[in-house]
C-alpha cells in the first residue's frame, strides 16, 4: 500500500498532464467550452422533471430529487464507462512507454471528476433557487464524494482490464449500466417499490451514495453513521477486486491490445 | 571503476501464438469447454544476456525478426520477460516511436508538458528546459498551434527535441536519426553524440553499418532470438559483415 502511495507521489505530475489534457479535449471546438459541465446536469435534469413530473407527484423538491440522483450516477457511469476503454484506446502509449497502468483508468475516472466537482455548483444554486437552505451538513459531502471516486476507480480498473481480453465487456457494459440505472431510484421514489424488491436497493451501492446526497442537500441533514460506513465499505470492495483483478492481468495486456 | 547501468540475464521471451484467437467471451467460453485452446510459442529472443556500463552506446544489429525491437520493449519495461531477468539503474527515455504520447488537439506548448510527463521527466525540470526544447526544435511561433496543424516532419522535431533535451541516464533509439530535414538531421546527429559522450547509456537499433561502426562502442549481434556476438564494435561488425559475404545471413 504504501508502495503504491509513494508510487502516485512520483506520478503526479503525469496523472495532472493526462487529466488536464482529457479536460481540454472534452470541450475542444464547442462553443460553451467547460459550461457544458455545468449546463449538461441541469438539462439532464430539465429533461427528467418534464417526463416524469406529473407521474411521481409525491415527491418533495422533485427538482432537487432528480438533480442529485442525476449527477451521482452520472458521474459513476460516465468514469466508469471512460475507464473501460482507457488501456484499449491508449494501446499505442502503452505498447512504448512504460508507466504503471493503473494511471490509465485512474486519470480517466479524475477527469470525470473535475465534472462531477463542477456539477456542484448547479446543485447548490438549485438548492438554493427550490428554497432549500445551504446547511453546516454539506461538509460531509466531500466525504461522499471521494467514496464514490474510489468506487468508480475500482470499477474502472475492473472492466478496463477485463475490455482488454473481451472486447464485448464494452456492450455488456452499455446494458448493465443501464439496468443498474434504472434500479437506482434517480427519477422515482424509493417508496413506490414493492416490499419485495426493496433488497434491491440494499445490495445496490450507488443507492447508498445518491442517498447520501440527498439527505445533504434536501434534508439538511447529516447522514447516519451508518451510511457513512457503508458508502465506504462499497467503495473499498470495489478497489479491493478491481485492484486485484488488474494488477493480476496487467502483465499480460500488451500481448491483446 | 565503472558502473553498471543494465545487466541482462538469461532473458528468454516466448510469444504465445494463439491457433484460433477468442476475442469474444463466448467463443472463449465455448473453447474453454471444448478444451480447444490451443497455443503454439514463439521464441522471440533466447537466453541473451550481457551487460552496459554508465555512458556505453549499444549497437543492436540483427535482420528483420531477429528480436531487436523485443529487446528494446524489454528493457524499456514495456514486457516482461517469460524467463530471465533485466536489471535497470537510471532513468530511461524511450525513444521507439517519436511522439506516440502527442495528443494531436493540444498544442506544441502543452504536449511538451504531457509528452515529457510520460517520458518521465519533472515539471519543474521541464518548465527550466521548455525555452531549449522550443528552440531546438526550431518550431517558433507554431508551438502555440494544435499540433493536428503540424507537418510530420515539425512533429518529429518536436518529439525528437523534448526526448533529448533532457539529459536522460539511458537512452534507448530505434532507428529515428532520420528525423526532419537535412539541416534538422545534423542537429539531431550532433546531439546524439553529444550525449553519448556526456555519460548517457544509449541502445541503438540500426541498419546501417557505417552508422554503428561510427557512433557504438560496442554491439549486439542478434539472430533468431540469440546472441551471435557481443563484444566491441569493430570485432562484431567484422563478424557480421563477413557472414553476410560468405551469404550465410540475409539483410
Amino acid at each position: 500500500m504504501t508502495r503504491y502511495l509513494s508510487s502516485i507521489k512520483r506520478y503526479r505530475f503525469l496523472i495532472q498532464q493526462m487529466v488536464i489534457r482529457d479536460f481540454k479535449v472534452r470541450y475542444k471546438k464547442s462553443v460553451l467550452g467547460m459550461f457544458w459541465s455545468l449546463l449538461h446536469p441541469l438539462l439532464t435534469m430539465a429533461v427528467q422533471y418534464m417526463v416524469f413530473s406529473q407521474v411521481f407527484r409525491s415527491v418533495d423538491n422533485f427538482v432537487l430529487y432528480l438533480l442529485s440522483g442525476t449527477i451521482v450516477f452520472n458521474f459513476f457511469s460516465e468514469a466508469a464507462g471512460q475507464a473501460l476503454g482507457a488501456i484499449v484506446n491508449n494501446a499505442s502509449l502503452v505498447k512504448k512507454v512504460y508507466m504503471p497502468k493503473y494511471i490509465y483508468p485512474v486519470t480517466k475516472v479524475c477527469s470525470s471528476g473535475i465534472n462531477f466537482l463542477i456539477s456542484m455548483i448547479p446543485l447548490v444554486l438549485v438548492a438554493l433557487l427550490t428554497g432549500e437552505p445551504v446547511t453546516a451538513a454539506y461538509l460531509a459531502l466531500p466525504y461522499a464524494m471521494v467514496c464514490v471516486t474510489l468506487f468508480s476507480i475500482g470499477w474502472g480498473m475492473l472492466l478496463a482490464a477485463l475490455m482488454v481480453f473481451f472486447r464485448d465487456v464494452q456492450f455488456l457494459w452499455g446494458v448493465f449500466s443501464m439496468l443498474w440505472m434504472y434500479m437506482t431510484p434517480l427519477f422515482y421514489p424509493e417508496n413506490i417499490l414493492a416490499d419485495r424488491f426493496m433488497w434491491m436497493m440494499n445490495v445496490n451501492p450507488m443507492c447508498r451514495y445518491v442517498k447520501f446526497f440527498r439527505e445533504v442537500v434536501i434534508d439538511g441533514t447529516v447522514p447516519q453513521p451508518e451510511l457513512f460506513v457503508e458508502c465506504f465499505l462499497f467503495a473499498a470492495a470495489a478497489v479491493l477486486v478491481g485492484g486485484v483483478v488488474f494488477r493480476r492481468t496487467q502483465d499480460r495486456f500488451i500481448f491483446h491490445i | 571503476m565503472s558502473e553498471k547501468m543494465v545487466e541482462a540475464c538469461h532473458v528468454t521471451m516466448d510469444f504465445r501464438l494463439e491457433k484460433n484467437k477468442q476475442v469474444s467471451l463466448k467463443g472463449f467460453l465455448v473453447a474453454a469447454l471444448k478444451k480447444e485452446l490451443q497455443y503454439e510459442y514463439f521464441r522471440a529472443l533466447e537466453d541473451v544476456s550481457f551487460s552496459l556500463d554508465r555512458g556505453d552506446v549499444l549497437g543492436i544489429i540483427g535482420r528483420n525478426g531477429a528480436g531487436k525491437s523485443t529487446l528494446l520493449k524489454i528493457i524499456a519495461g514495456i514486457m516482461k520477460p517469460t524467463q530471465g531477468t533485466v536489471a535497470v539503474h537510471g532513468t530511461i527515455v524511450p525513444m521507439l516511436e517519436l511522439g506516440s504520447g502527442f495528443d494531436e488537439e493540444l498544442t506544441g506548448r502543452e504536449n511538451i508538458f504531457l509528452n515529457g510527463a510520460i517520458l518521465g521527466y519533472s515539471k519543474s525540470h521541464l518548465e527550466s528546459k521548455y525555452d531549449e526544447i522550443v528552440a531546438f526544435s526550431g518550431l517558433g511561433k507554431f508551438i502555440e498551434m494544435p499540433i493536428r496543424n503540424y507537418s510530420s516532419g515539425m512533429e518529429m522535431r518536436l518529439a525528437f527535441s523534448i526526448a533529448t533535451v533532457v539529459n536522460p541516464e539511458i537512452l534507448i533509439v530505434d532507428e529515428i536519426l532520420s528525423v526532419g530535414d537535412a539541416a534538422f538531421q545534423e542537429k539531431s546527429y550532433a546531439r546524439m553524440m553529444e550525449m553519448m559522450s556526456g555519460g548517457t547509456t544509449v541502445f541503438f537499433v540500426s541498419h546501417s553499418m557505417p552508422q554503428v561502426r561510427q557512433m557504438c562502442n560496442k554491439v549486439l549481434w542478434l539472430e533468431h532470438g540469440r546472441v551471435l556476438g557481443f563484444g566491441d564494435t569493430k570485432t562484431v561488425c567484422d563478424q557480421y559483415d563477413a557472414a553476410i559475404e560468405e551469404g550465410h545471413v540475409g539483410i
